[in-house]
């Protein structure tokens, strides 16, 4: 199955036909103000890298029609306030416009500015100097800001370019000369800049910082995805991108129900982080009482030998103390059983409990991960078994029965994905067991589908195996929606408490 | 190369000004990306001596900012033990490329005789500095005593 045929989260079926080019110059001429909207209310647009350009332009416009400064001056105080317009105006209005647009690095308009004067070459008169590569040109060579230092166009690009391409500045590049805090505009930007290449990165880097620093836009995470989803308001919802990619707006990552965004952060902070190698370590091994060596007991007797050839001392396992006074009998070591001893051990004890529970966890959320993983084979070998199906004399309608049964099985296995993560953190009461036991529902149902969708389809068991499989994603449908509603109940009565 | 000719003016220029901080510079002909000098401190504990430093343009200077290390061992909580200097002018986010580098000295100078312990290189000297300055001067002293170069005479 690709892209093409996928038109599960597309409002308007038919922006999706054509081959991948057509697809993206398709979108992006496509109505730019519809709203979609993935799940119960949260509505969103998705916007094309053009459509975000748009908006900021008309941010900008929209501000400017209070301010009325320079189109560039208001980008520039916009992007000072991190897009936020109630902000500017605020300080606009009410503070200080000085201390503003000083606070900005730009030139206050509504000043006459006592420009720096132009250096005048003493070699040549009429001529200037460049600061920067101490060549002497005439005033139509050289160009600068509000600020009044001027360099030469060239040594204007190249640093420009040098600040664009190596060191990813867009928005906050300041006037060449020696302590001048004053920003280069966009619009100059562009004017000084030759390289396509670099204008075009500029672009990226202004909207990039526009999107990134406006709290109701986010990327699509979607690796080589150029599409941005905006939202009237911030909440974990799921959003859909018109690349397919379904994730959580709130946090960008895949969407999660019925774990929250915090949760699953830790998890995952869990999972990559070496803590897990360091419990391991904790719980399976002891350290050479002389020098401190890790030991990893693989087998044999509790007699150790310090493979350390500097080392090599002699201990009790059980006990970590020295091996002469255990003698003929280990079982001695029970005279160390003290306090300390003890306390140590518990703890070791504990270490390991909590490695098994969360290796439990981890081995069933990595499974359901790993079974999504195989869901692009899964819609393949299904579309032969439609194929197949219909030469069976059955109409494609009949058959969409299948995909849309993958649909649902993949939905199953990532809302159990996550309820791994949820259940991980959650302490045991009353609501927690009727969880578990949802969860457990649900769990079978979709290996019971999953199953099924394995087998293989002949004439005879066709309209059996259709019953059977309808029957089963509409159960999985159900019992997945059960579990989330009665986790997003605890969430509203607070049934949930969590163990770390 | 841009960077040349830029160079060749400035160096002249220095050498012309009779800077009494930054002197002896020596550049190889074949190579004017990289230049050595003395810095002349007149502030204790450091004014007993003088220390060697070396100033490496890069090739795409004046938009990228040049590097300077002390080739002197010097005891100064922003002077590391490798001879590496935290001078916020010639920070790549910092740098602008009108800077001259006789600015870049004078902010180097202005560094060696009054340390700044707030953002140090050596969190140690730092601490000594800020907790007690008498035995840090006397530490100083001596490390420059043992240490630097000879000042020149006049």
């Amino acid at each position: 199955m690709n892209v093409d045929d996928d038109t599960l989260y597309d409002d308007s079926g038919n922006e999706t036909s054509g081959d991948d080019v057509d697809f993206v110059i398709d979108v992006d001429n496509a109505s730019n103000k519809e709203l979609h909207s993935y799940d119960d209310e949260y509505q969103y647009e998705v916007l094309s890298t053009d459509d975000i350009v748009q908006h900021m332009v008309d941010c900008i416009k929209e501000v400017n029609t209070v301010v009325q400064i320079p189109l560039t001056t208001t980008r520039i105080l916009l992007n000072y306030f991190n897009w936020d317009k109630e902000k500017l105006m605020e300080r606009f209005f009410d503070g200080n416009q000085d201390d503003l647009f000083k606070e900005a690095h730009v030139i206050n308009p509504f000043k006459k500015v006592n420009a720096v004067k132009p250096k005048i070459s003493n070699k040549l008169l009429g001529t200037e100097e460049c600061d920067i590569c101490f060549m002497v040109f005439p005033p139509t060579q050289m160009t600068g800001l509000e600020c009044g230092h001027r360099f030469c166009y060239q040594c204007w690009n190249e640093y420009l370019t040098t600040k664009i391409m190596e060191e990813g500045v867009g928005q906050t590049i300041a006037c060449a000369a020696h302590n001048c805090p004053i920003l280069v505009d966009d619009q100059t930007a562009m004017r000084l800049l030759k390289d396509p290449r670099v204008k075009l990165k500029y672009q990226h880097l202004i909207t990039n910082s526009f999107v990134e620093c406006n709290r109701l836009l986010r990327w699509c995470p979607s690796p080589d995805c150029s599409f941005a989803i905006k939202v009237s308001y911030v909440e974990a919802k799921p959003v859909a991108c018109r690349c397919g990619h379904v994730f959580c707006f709130a946090c960008g990552e895949n969407w999660h129900d019925p774990v929250r965004c915090g949760l699953l952060k830790k998890w995952q902070k869990k999972c990559d982080d070496d803590s897990e190698t360091s419990n391991w370590i904790a719980a399976n091994t002891k350290e050479c009482p002389k020098c401190n060596a890790t030991i990893e007991k693989d087998g044999g007797c509790n007699h150790m030998i310090c493979k350390n050839q500097n080392c090599k001392a002699d201990f009790c396992w059980v006990c970590l103390g020295p091996w002469e006074p255990h003698g003929s009998s280990w079982y001695n070591c029970n005279r160390y059983d003290e306090d300390e001893a003890k306390a140590a051990r518990d703890a070791q004890e504990k270490s390991r409990a909590a490695l098994q529970r969360y290796l439990f966890y981890c081995n069933r959320y990595m499974n359901h991960m790993q079974s999504l993983r195989f869901e692009h084979k899964l819609y393949a070998s299904v579309k032969d078994k439609m194929e197949e199906m219909q030469q069976h004399n059955m109409s494609w309608i009949e058959v969409q029965f299948l995909k849309k049964a993958v649909d649902i099985l993949c939905q199953c296995r990532q809302t159990l994905m996550y309820t791994y993560v949820f259940a991980y953190y959650l302490k045991k009461n009353n609501q927690s067991v009727i969880f578990e036991d949802n969860q457990k529902d649900l769990e079978r149902a979709t290996e019971l589908l999953s199953e099924y969708l394995e087998r293989d389809i002949t004439q005879e068991n066709l309209i059996d195996i259709k019953q059977k499989v309808q029957d089963k994603y509409r159960y999985c449908d159900g019992r997945r929606m059960a579990l989330l509603d009665h986790v997003h109940e605890g969430y509203e009565k607070d049934w949930w408490v969590y163990s770390e | 190369m841009a960077a040349t000719r830029r160079l060749q003016k400035e160096l002249g220029d220095i050498r012309n000004s009779g800077l009494k901080s930054f002197r002896d510079i020596q550049v190889d002909e074949s190579n004017i990306l990289t230049w050595q000098g003395l810095i002349v401190p007149d502030n204790p504990p450091y004014n007993k001596g003088a220390f060697k430093i070396e100033i490496n343009f890069p090739a795409e200077y004046p938009f990228k900012p040049p590097k300077i290390n002390f080739k002197t061992k010097i005891y100064h909580p922003n002077i590391d033990e490798k001879g590496q200097v935290c001078l916020p002018i010639i920070s790549a986010e910092n740098w602008k490329p009108a800077t001259k580098t006789d600015q870049v000295i004078q902010a180097l100078v202005a560094l060696v005789n009054e340390p700044e312990p707030e953002h140090p290189l050596r969190g140690d000297l730092a601490e000594e500095y800020l907790k007690d300055k008498k035995k840090f001067t006397k530490n100083a002293e001596e490390y420059t005593k043992k240490h630097s170069e000879k000042r020149p005479a006049d």
